[in-house]
Formats: C-alpha cells, sequence, structure tokens
C-alpha cells in the first residue's frame, strides 16, 4: 500500500477517533463530580498574587491561604 | 559564560561583514549591515561589562521591565501599523498617492505587507509576549523563567520586525501571505520563538499555583502552534547563502494548502487562542470577577484547538485542491461557530452582577465590544467559508472588511483595554491620567470600526455582483475597471474610518504617557489587601 492511503486510512479511521474521544473524555473530565468545587477556587487565581511570587519555601496549598 | 558569548557574537560579527561585502542583493546587504552592527555592539558592550559581578535575580519580585518594554512597543508599533494602513487605504483611493519618486518603495504592493506584518506580528506579537509574561508570572505565583531570557526574547522579536519590514520596502519576500519574511529572518525567528517558548514553559513549570490558569493553556497553545506552522510553511532552500531568495520545498497545490494550513491558523492560534487568553486574564481582572464558567473554558479551549486546525482549506475554495480538501476545510468552519461562540459568551457573561461597570468603566467598555466583535467576526468568517457564499466573497472586499472587524474590533481593542489595565500598574500609578480620553479613544475606535466594516461589505457584494453578471447573451457586463470606479466613495469611507481608529490609538498614546508622567503614584497597599475568595 502506498504511504499515502495508508496513512489516509489511518487519519480518517483510528486517529479520528481516538481524538474524539479524547475530546469526549475532556468534556466529562469538566464535568466530573466535585469540579465545581475546584474550578471555583481555580478561578480565583488572577485575584491572588498580583504584586509579587510566592515565597520560595511555601508550598501550593499556602499559596491560597 | 561571557568568554562564548563573545565568540559567537564576534563570528556573527565577522559573517555578516563578509555577507554584507559579498551581497547579492540590496536587500541583503542592508541586513548584513544591520546584523553586523547590531552584533558588533553586543560584542563590545559584552566586553565591557565582562568582570562584572552578576547581580542574582530577585527572586521575590516579578520580572516586570521587559513588560513595560513590552508595552512601549506594542504602543508603538500600533501606530506605525495603523499608519501604515490607513496610509494604503488612500493610496487604493487616490493612486495618485503611490508617488513617482518613491516607486519600488514605497508603492502599495511594497507597504501593504509592512502594513499587515505591522499589525499583526509587531502591534499584536507584543502585545501577546508582553500580556503573556506578565499573566504567567501572576498565575504561576512564580517570577519569569530564564533570568535575561526574557530580554532576548524582547529584542530578538523587535530585531525581527525590523529586519522584515526593511526587507519588504526593499524587495525581500517568499511571496507568502503572512509569512513574506525570507529564509535568514524565518530562521531568526525561530531561534527567537524557542526562547520563547522555553520562558514560558520554564515559569509553568516553576509555578507555585497548583493548576495551570486557562489563559496560560491559551497562550501555551499559541505559542506551540506557532512554532510549528512557522517552520512548516518556510520550509526553503536558499539560492545562495550571500543572497535573499530562497525557494520553496513545496510546489503548486501542496504549497497552497501548506501556506493556508499556515494562514488560517496564524488567524486561529496567534490573532484568536493567544488573544484569548487575554480575553481570560484582562477581563475578570477589570470586571473582579472571576471567569463566568470555568468549565465552559476548559471545553472552549480543547475544542478551539481542535477544530481550528482543520478550517484553512476553505481558503482555496474552486482551485486546484481536491473537492474533499476543500469540503473539510467548510465543515470544520462551520463547527467553528461553537466554541467561538461558548467563548464569547464566556467574556461576555463574566460580567454579569456587573454590568454598571459599563456605564462607568469606558476600559471594561472597550474590552466587552472586543469580545463583541470577536462575536460577530467568529460568526461571519464561518458564513463566508461556505463554498456557495465563498463564490460571491472571494477576492472581493469582503473578505478585506471581515479581517478588519475581527483585527480591529477583536484584537486591536482587546489589546488597547490591556494596555489601559497594564501601564498603571506596571508603572505604579493609582489610576489612568484620564477617563474621558479613554472614552474618545473608544468612540472614535468603534465608529472608525463601522465605517470600514459597512464601507467593505457595499463594496465587496457590489464587486462580487458585478463581476458575475451576464447579459442575455452571456457575456460579462462589467470591466474589471468598472468595479474600481465603482468602489471609489467606500474607498474613500474606508480610509476615514482609519483617520478614527488611528486618531484613537494617538490619544491613547498620549493618556498613557501621561500616566506615567503625571498621576499619583499608587498607595503601598499593605497586608491587609486580601485578595476576594
Amino acid at each position: 500500500m502506498e504511504l499515502y492511503t495508508l496513512l489516509r486510512q489511518f487519519a480518517d479511521s483510528w486517529m479520528l477517533l481516538a481524538l474524539f474521544a479524547f475530546f469526549i473524555a475532556v468534556v466529562i473530565w469538566a464535568f466530573r463530580p466535585g469540579s465545581t468545587k475546584v474550578y471555583s477556587d481555580v478561578g480565583n487565581i488572577p485575584f491572588r498574587n498580583e504584586d509579587k511570587p510566592a515565597p520560595q519555601h511555601t508550598t501550593a496549598k499556602e499559596t491560597r491561604a | 559564560m561571557n568568554i562564548v558569548k563573545l565568540i559567537a557574537l564576534g563570528l556573527i560579527t565577522l559573517f555578516a561583514m563578509m555577507a554584507a561585502n559579498f551581497a547579492r542583493d540590496f536587500a541583503y546587504q542592508v541586513h548584513a549591515i544591520l546584523i553586523m552592527l547590531v552584533s558588533g555592539g553586543l560584542f563590545m558592550w559584552t566586553l565591557r561589562h565582562t568582570g562584572d559581578p552578576a547581580a542574582p535575580a530577585d527572586q521575590t519580585t516579578y520580572f516586570d521591565s521587559v513588560v513595560r518594554a513590552g508595552v512601549i512597543a506594542t504602543a508603538f508599533w500600533g501606530v506605525v501599523g495603523f499608519l501604515a494602513g490607513t496610509f494604503i487605504a488612500f493610496q487604493l483611493a487616490f493612486p495618485g498617492l503611490n508617488f513617482d519618486w518613491a516607486e519600488g518603495y514605497a508603492n502599495f504592493g511594497r507597504l501593504r505587507p509592512l502594513h499587515t506584518s505591522a499589525v499583526i506580528f509587531a502591534f499584536g506579537g507584543n502585545a501577546l509576549i508582553a500580556s503573556s509574561f506578565y499573566v504567567v508570572q501572576r498565575t504561576s505565583a512564580a517570577r519569569l523563567w530564564g533570568g535575561n531570557a526574557g530580554w532576548f526574547v524582547f529584542w530578538g522579536y523587535q530585531l525581527f520586525i525590523v529586519l522584515a519590514a526593511t526587507g519588504y520596502l526593499l524587495g525581500a519576500t517568499q511571496s507568502k501571505e503572512y509569512a513574506e519574511p525570507e529564509w535568514y529572518v524565518d530562521l531568526w525567528l525561530t531561534v527567537v520563538w524557542l526562547v520563547y517558548l522555553a520562558v514560558f514553559l520554564g515559569t509553568i513549570i516553576k509555578r507555585k499555583e497548583p493548576h495551570i490558569y486557562v489563559a496560560n493553556w491559551f497562550y501555551l497553545s499559541f505559542i506551540v502552534t506557532v512554532a510549528m506552522l512557522h517552520v512548516f510553511n518556510n520550509l526553503s532552500i536558499p539560492v545562495s547563502i550571500w543572497g535573499s531568495k530562497s525557494v520553496q520545498v513545496f510546489a503548486g497545490v501542496q504549497d497552497a494548502m501548506t501556506q493556508w494550513w499556515y494562514g488560517h491558523n496564524a488567524v486561529g492560534f496567534f490573532l484568536t487562542a493567544g488573544f484569548l487568553g487575554m480575553m481570560y486574564y484582562f477581563i475578570p481582572k477589570q470586571a473582579e470577577r472571576p471567569v463566568f464558567s470555568y468549565k465552559l473554558s476548559i471545553i472552549h479551549f480543547w475544542a478551539l484547538i481542535f477544530i481550528y486546525i482543520w478550517a484553512g482549506p476553505h481558503h482555496l475554495h474552486y482551485t486546484a485542491l481536491p473537492d474533499w480538501a476543500s469540503t473539510l476545510g467548510m465543515v470544520f468552519s462551520i463547527v467553528l461557530w461553537m466554541p467561538s461562540w461558548g467563548g464569547m459568551i464566556n467574556g461576555l457573561m463574566t460580567l454579569s452582577g456587573a454590568w454598571d461597570k459599563l456605564r462607568t468603566d469606558p476600559v471594561i467598555r472597550m474590552m466587552v465590544i472586543s469580545v463583541g466583535f470577536y462575536g460577530m467576526s467568529t460568526f461571519e468568517g464561518p458564513m463566508m467559508s461556505i463554498r456557495a457564499v465563498n463564490s460571491l466573497s472571494h477576492y472581493t472586499d469582503w473578505t478585506i472588511g471581515h479581517v478588519h472587524s475581527g483585527a480591529l474590533g477583536w484584537n486591536g481593542m482587546i489589546t488597547f483595554g490591556a494596555l489601559y489595565f497594564l501601564v498603571p500598574k506596571l508603572w505604579n500609578r493609582e489610576r489612568l491620567y484620564s477617563l474621558s480620553l479613554v472614552s474618545w479613544h473608544f468612540w472614535l475606535a468603534t465608529i472608525g470600526i463601522v465605517l470600514y466594516a459597512a464601507s467593505m461589505w457595499v463594496t465587496g457584494i457590489m464587486e462580487g455582483l458585478m463581476w458575475r453578471e451576464v447579459d442575455a447573451n452571456g457575456f460579462l457586463v462589467n470591466s474589471f475597471a468598472d468595479t474600481v470606479a465603482a468602489k471609489f466613495p467606500m474607498y474613500v469611507v474606508r480610509g476615514l474610518g482609519g483617520v478614527m481608529y488611528l486618531t484613537g490609538a494617538i490619544i491613547m498614546c498620549y493618556n498613557l504617557v501621561m500616566t506615567v508622567r503625571r498621576a499619583p503614584a499608587a498607595q503601598q497597599s499593605g497586608p491587609a489587601a486580601v485578595p476576594a475568595e
């Protein structure tokens, strides 16, 4: 089989399926249980650390305090 | 380290000297002299500073000096690009403006790529680089990675702009739309872009926030995709290393398809994904409330990047491109309605509960109208990609009107909003110098865009209809010159729209300069200022 034909068939079968499945998985992931709470915290990232970086030794959790 | 730098700079200077001597064309010679001066100057500077004790970067502050430089460059290149655009608009209306004495340098054909590159890459690119450096630091709670690499990205990018712009005027072009610079300029941009990617990614890797904020996803996709597009679309072999001319590796329809795969994704990832990164940071900041739906922003991101990359073939309807490819491009363009409007709704609804700010805050008004224009041009674009509509619209001024409602409306307005947000923050000012000047800018720009887009719709559709009009015997009714004559009044209106838009931008520059000079300094906010949670 010619390389073009091979790639073409792969692209519009398995690769198409894989990309589509990935996309559906992202949508489901965004709506997973408990995501609302996580995202309402994450949405506030722009309102933290406006003037200077978080100190070196802080853990990720303290950044949010 | 400095020894390596000195050797590299010395070799580049030497090579540039030889290049200036052996140059086979004028543009190449000018560029060689330019590179010789820049690298020679850097060589001297490095030599003088060798042995200076290196000051360690202060990790407790943000690296904002490079963002300040980026803000200044954005405003400067913006005015240059708008001026060039307004001038060529009048050249189309009044051909006498293609002066005889400037023939071959400042006629429409030479100035047009100067205009497009100045507004897209110089104005838009600097806005993206500066704002991405600002946003990635704040949302990662970490100083920019790589130390002076940030400065290398900034100055390297300015050098790219100067090489590209002078090249166009002197005739060094590979004639690919939005990818005109010749091979050595392309190579230089690749180096700068990879360093940009490293700086951005390095900052994300050392972030203190566990989550990567959505704006950074958009910025990162913009940087990565532009790198890929740039490399593939510019695969070419120079005729000689002592000349600017190069030959494309692809030929015929493959070359055309690569070009529009690049061209449309320059719109999709440079002018859309990158600027959406700006939207997802600056609109919440200016509205003082988090983005309407974070879940929607995640779906928006993945849907947009998965779909945009396929839309390019709609630029090649009714060409040698196979039908299946142009149908694919058309279908994906129409599917793009969904993520585009999802993103627009997310941006607009961020204001829900704060709509009153529209009345009092002209900066947020600017951001909101930019999202409005985003919605409008992302509705128009897919519609124009439908083959039947395209048969009327393609090659007419309708396309130019569409591009400008997107570029002036969406990209321009969101950038102005971001500049108005950034300047008081970066120069530690309490507020802008004048809000009424912002209102003047807002109305001048908005009316300018309306004049521009409306006149181009009229002339575009008129032109399309005139081209296809046939008489009872099947002969074409109009000659090409008939359509040109009929378009004259609309070209004048378009030029006036450009004048208004340019005036607004000059008012902005004045306002920003006065903000830095005159506005009261911001009060030092103590630890009492706890962010809203």
